[in-house]
């Protein structure tokens, strides 16, 4: 076989460089950068935009997810998109020197890469790993101290919760956060892996749920009558929060008058965005479903 | 060849005693073990009764949706199948599945809150949906007096598909994350319906869609020989095709707004009739009625004790399971 033309040489060369510094490029946008710690920061995460708040990082924010609502002074910051449509051109525009991202948004991440801007991957998952993500990114930010705050001062509350209802019994409870308004189809549950499921068990009851290992679960009406739960809790959050008839939206439940729950009128309704925001509120969610399930427990602890 | 009449008493009651055994034995079983002789003690009030509620309240309606979409699907494949003389037609051809799904993603996007009668919104807004979209289907239809070309319904059928899956994209951009959830769960069909009132609320469009397809199988026979042909033997096309496109299209929206769009019935259950007796509609209709609920029942069954405690999509069963049948029969006739 003759030689390669050299023209053809020189472009394979040339490619051969610039993927090797492309990689290069990659391994050091993901590399930990050890300069100053990050001043502009864009946090695409409700949860981790909470986190930062809540350590006082806060006015290091520049940008903000679509989705984020909370604390108010979250309103104030542009918005760059959402867990499947950031978008890349406004937070590159903001020039941020760290940008908190969804672990599956694969594409941003590359695209981060190529522009040389550090990020941190996070994902939703247990109880304990809400905690541990406030350490990492108060590491991250150089605000590990304020983290560690934070995310021990949740710890601690949590505990108190936990200690609060030991003892009483633990009723075999469904958390139920989604279904069709007005009847009972499309249940969506939360299954025995996850943050809610980890709340149940702080609260003080059985996850009616646990053995299926999934962070949801589609309940059919069969299962919702075999599993005869004790307690029924359904949330209701983002723009369902609006105007909720708490009798009216329960009052479905009748059609399944063998279920425990809806015999001895166990049939909660919680509405609000700490529920599903694995951030520093879920020390809320955590009280209010205590205080549903064990009415006057925690009278004894200290008010937030 | 045995005289038609003696060959639709043997699709009946073929056909007919399947239904039957698939039906009664479907709701005895399924992931919770219940007691018959529980279910029928009358000594227990049915509140306090578990297994009466799961035969009851659970099992039963599920059984009878699947019933009741699986055999309206199939006779609106078959009727759409014939109209277009094209194997391919099925009841999702001419968008009205697609609306009656757009109906349900507005529905769920905006969290419309509205029930008449216990009727609650989803099924409702579907309903709705499937209505606009059979509007437009019958203007179509009626557009040109002197009848229309199937070939330019087909096309029209096409595009309102298109036109309806953009809409409905648009309205999943616009929606909530967990909504988006709800939607894609939707879309996959779901027989668990919880009660009668889905289905009971569109008794009477069954019924009229029905009695329309009743009046159908000569011509569609005819038909299948090409409008001229079926002309020449005094066949009024136009009058026919539009019977069909309005009794198959409205057959198709009510069962929709039950159970979502299960997939997969409407096309290959008429082929499997088809392949099992002829092609002959007095026989199919009817066949095809029975042989898809019977099978509808028999995929939600599967679908709800495979992986139990965890369901499957319906949709998913039927695909999976009446694709490899169908080609096995295809295979077996070659």
């Amino acid at each position: 076989m003759a030689a390669a033309p050299p023209r053809l040489k020189r472009i394979l060369q040339t490619l051969v460089v610039s993927t090797l510094a492309l990689v290069a490029m990659s391994l050091a946008g993901a590399a930990q950068p050890s300069g100053p710690p990050p001043a502009r920061i864009v946090s695409l995460i409700p949860a981790t935009t909470e986190m930062l708040f809540a350590m006082g990082a806060g006015n290091r924010l520049v940008g903000a997810g679509n989705y984020d609502r909370f604390p108010p002074e979250v309103d104030k910051l542009p918005r760059v998109g959402g867990l499947l449509d950031p978008d890349t051109e406004r937070i590159l525009a903001l020039r941020p020197d760290l940008v908190i991202l969804y672990a599956t948004q694969s594409d941003l991440r590359a695209r981060l890469d190529r522009a040389s801007v550090p990020y941190y991957s996070y994902e939703h998952r247990a109880m304990p790993d809400i905690m541990q993500t406030i350490r990492a990114i108060g590491a991250r930010i150089g605000a590990a101290e304020s983290a560690e705050r934070v995310a021990a001062g949740m710890e601690q509350s949590l505990a108190d919760i936990r200690r609060a209802v030991a003892g009483r019994p633990r009723l075999k409870t469904m958390l139920i956060f989604g279904r069709e308004p007005g009847t009972l189809r499309g249940v969506l549950a939360s299954g025995g892996y996850g943050f809610l499921s980890d709340l149940l068990d702080v609260a003080g009851s059985e996850n009616a749920f646990a053995d299926i290992k999934q962070q949801s679960v589609q309940a059919s009406t069969e299962m919702l009558l075999a599993r005869r739960p004790d307690a029924i809790v359904e949330l209701r959050y983002g723009d369902d929060r609006r105007a909720v008839n708490i009798d009216q939206e329960l009052s479905v439940w009748k059609t399944l008058p063998s279920i425990p729950a809806v015999r001895n009128h166990r049939l909660y309704l919680l509405v609000g965005d700490e529920f599903v925001v694995p951030g520093p509120r879920i020390v809320n969610a955590a009280r209010r479903l205590a205080e549903a399930l064990h009415p006057g427990a925690l009278a004894s602890l200290p008010r937030p | 060849m045995k005289p038609v009449r003696a060959r639709i008493v043997a699709v009946l009651a073929g056909f007919g005693t399947l239904l039957a055994v698939v039906a009664l034995a479907a709701p005895l079983i399924g992931s919770t073990p219940i007691s018959i002789a529980r279910v029928f003690d009358r000594t227990i009030p049915f509140a306090d009764n578990v297994d009466a509620q799961i035969f009851f309240i659970a099992r039963f309606p599920r059984v009878l949706a699947a019933a009741v979409v699986g055999g309206t699907l199939a006779v609106a494949g078959v009727v759409f199948q014939a109209l277009f003389r094209n194997p391919l037609a099925t009841p999702d051809t001419l968008g009205v599945s697609a609306g009656a799904a757009l109906g349900a993603m507005v529905a769920i996007t905006f969290h419309l809150d509205v029930s008449v009668g216990g009727y609650s919104s989803i099924p409702l807004a579907s309903l709705a949906g499937a209505f606009g979209a059979l509007g437009i289907v019958y203007a179509l239809a009626t557009a040109r007096r002197r009848g229309l070309s199937t070939t330019v319904l087909l096309l029209a059928g096409v595009t309102m598909t298109a036109f309806f899956s953009a809409l409905i994209m648009f309205t999943q951009y616009l929606a909530d994350f967990t909504d988006t959830l709800r939607m894609v769960r939707w879309l996959m069909g779901m027989l668990d319906i919880g009660g009668y009132t889905p289905i009971v609320a569109v008794v009477p469009l069954l019924v009229a869609a029905g009695a329309v397809c009743a009046t159908l199988p000569r011509a569609l026979d005819l038909l299948s020989l090409g409008a001229d042909a079926a002309a020449a033997r005094g066949v009024d096309v136009f009058r026919t095709e539009r019977a069909a496109l309005f009794g198959a299209s409205l057959a198709t929206g009510a069962a929709v707004s039950i159970s979502g769009p299960v997939g997969f019935i409407g096309i290959i259950v008429p082929h499997m009739v088809r392949l099992m007796i002829g092609s002959d509609h007095r026989l199919v209709l009817p066949g095809s009625a029975l042989f898809g609920a019977s099978f509808l029942i028999v995929c939600d069954l599967i679908a709800r004790t495979l992986f139990s405690p965890i369901e499957v999509p319906v949709g998913v069963v039927t695909a999976i399971l009446g694709g490899p049948f169908f080609l096995w029969l295809l295979l077996r006739r070659a």
